[in-house]
């Protein structure tokens, strides 16, 4: 567990400082998490302790997202007064963005003559 | 025994209380979303935020001192981001066999996602500060504010929509999809990544392994397009 948290930050770190260097347009954990996949595919497999360390920070993802979150408090002035313009453009262009993607990847995916994936299906 | 206040000035300077309270707060949330057989609409993290809110607004609690405890669950982003590699790794196979569309899919989605926000916002009305801040709202927030101060728009307000939109996504997205027909996980997941990033991902990883790992490729892919792209586009149309 210590070992690959320590996996982890290493990535996370090494992904920052790249990222300070270079100027690169990526936050510094998204290049970490390129950098471990690449580690993972030098090393052909997945450490059974790294896979469950990733699964329980993964298995309540969502939390971490609760704190900045709660930031929403600092502009309620602010979305008040466009809250109209706002919610009408983040709930229409999100759910244009959903139908976009998935569209997208399934009609190139058929026009490629390929099947969907039937048995992972929902 | 203390006098009560005493003992609350203690508990708020203190960062046990707000870490504490996030906890518990999400855990009501988790709660309240099981009990409802996983209703999209039942969002933990909404439901986390708006106890939260409730809370701290009705004890005069600013943000920043909530911060000091919450630090330590945000802090944990960094890494858990990391390990998004190990689902995207077990699912390599399938990504693979699909480069192609999958980039032009998040490519599309990556524009369709700012141009529509950008064009529903002017046509509303909104505030030229705030249609920037509108426009990389579906990338991650670190990179949403990046790009944000570069278009002219406010980061902090920046890092607001981007929550909203992750929780709308998330809340939106499954029955859409259901409604649109779409049964294939990876193009579920991919979908919802694009638009709802990480709350997105952390959605899609709870329902099913190949759709959280296509989410989590598709939220770090979306934010190099929507960084390369956005800011081209602004310049060309503003």
């Amino acid at each position: 567990m210590i070992e690959s948290l320590t996996l982890l930050l290493i990535c996370q770190l090494v992904g920052e400082v790249l990222v300070g260097l270079f100027g690169l347009p990526v936050p510094g954990p998204v290049l970490g998490m390129l950098l471990l996949f690449i580690g993972l595919l030098i090393r052909r497999g997945v450490p059974p302790v790294m896979q469950t360390t990733a699964t329980t920070l993964l298995s309540h993802f969502s939390l971490l997202f609760v704190p900045a979150g709660v930031g929403i408090m600092l502009h309620i002035g602010l979305l008040e007064d466009a809250w109209l313009a706002i919610g009408v453009a983040l709930i229409t262009s999100t759910a244009i963005a959903i139908a976009v993607t998935a569209l997208t990847m399934l009609g190139l995916e058929r026009l490629a003559g390929r099947q969907p994936d039937m048995d992972q299906q929902p | 025994m203390k006098p009560i206040d005493e003992l609350w000035v203690y508990l708020a300077t203190n960062p046990l209380l707000h870490l504490t309270l996030t906890l518990v707060a999400y855990l009501i949330g988790n709660r309240l979303y099981r009990r409802f057989g996983m209703n999209p609409l039942l969002n933990p993290v909404m439901i986390a935020i708006v106890i939260l809110v409730g809370l701290l607004v009705a004890t005069g609690t600013s943000y920043g001192q909530y911060f000091e405890g919450a630090q330590f669950v945000h802090f944990l982003l960094g890494p858990a981001t990391v390990a998004l590699a190990v689902p995207l790794y077990n699912q390599f196979a399938r990504v693979r066999r699909s480069v192609g569309p999958l980039l032009a899919a998040i490519i599309m989605g990556s524009l369709s996602a700012s141009l529509s926000a950008v064009g529903i916002a002017v046509l509303l009305g909104a505030a030229p500060e705030i249609v920037a801040s509108i426009a990389p709202k579906s990338v991650t927030t670190p990179i949403a504010m990046g790009i944000a101060e570069q278009l002219g728009g406010l980061p902090s307000l920046t890092a607001v929509l981007v929550i909203l939109t992750g929780v709308v996504g998330a809340m939106l997205g499954p029955p859409l999809l259901t409604l649109l027909r779409i049964r294939d996980w990876r193009a579920r997941g991919l979908a919802i990544g694009v638009a709802a990033h990480g709350i997105g991902t952390a959605r899609a990883m709870q329902v099913n392994e190949v759709a959280g790992a296509f989410s989590g490729l598709a939220m770090g892919l979306n934010a190099l397009a929507t960084a390369i792209l956005l800011p081209l586009l602004w310049s060309w149309i503003f």
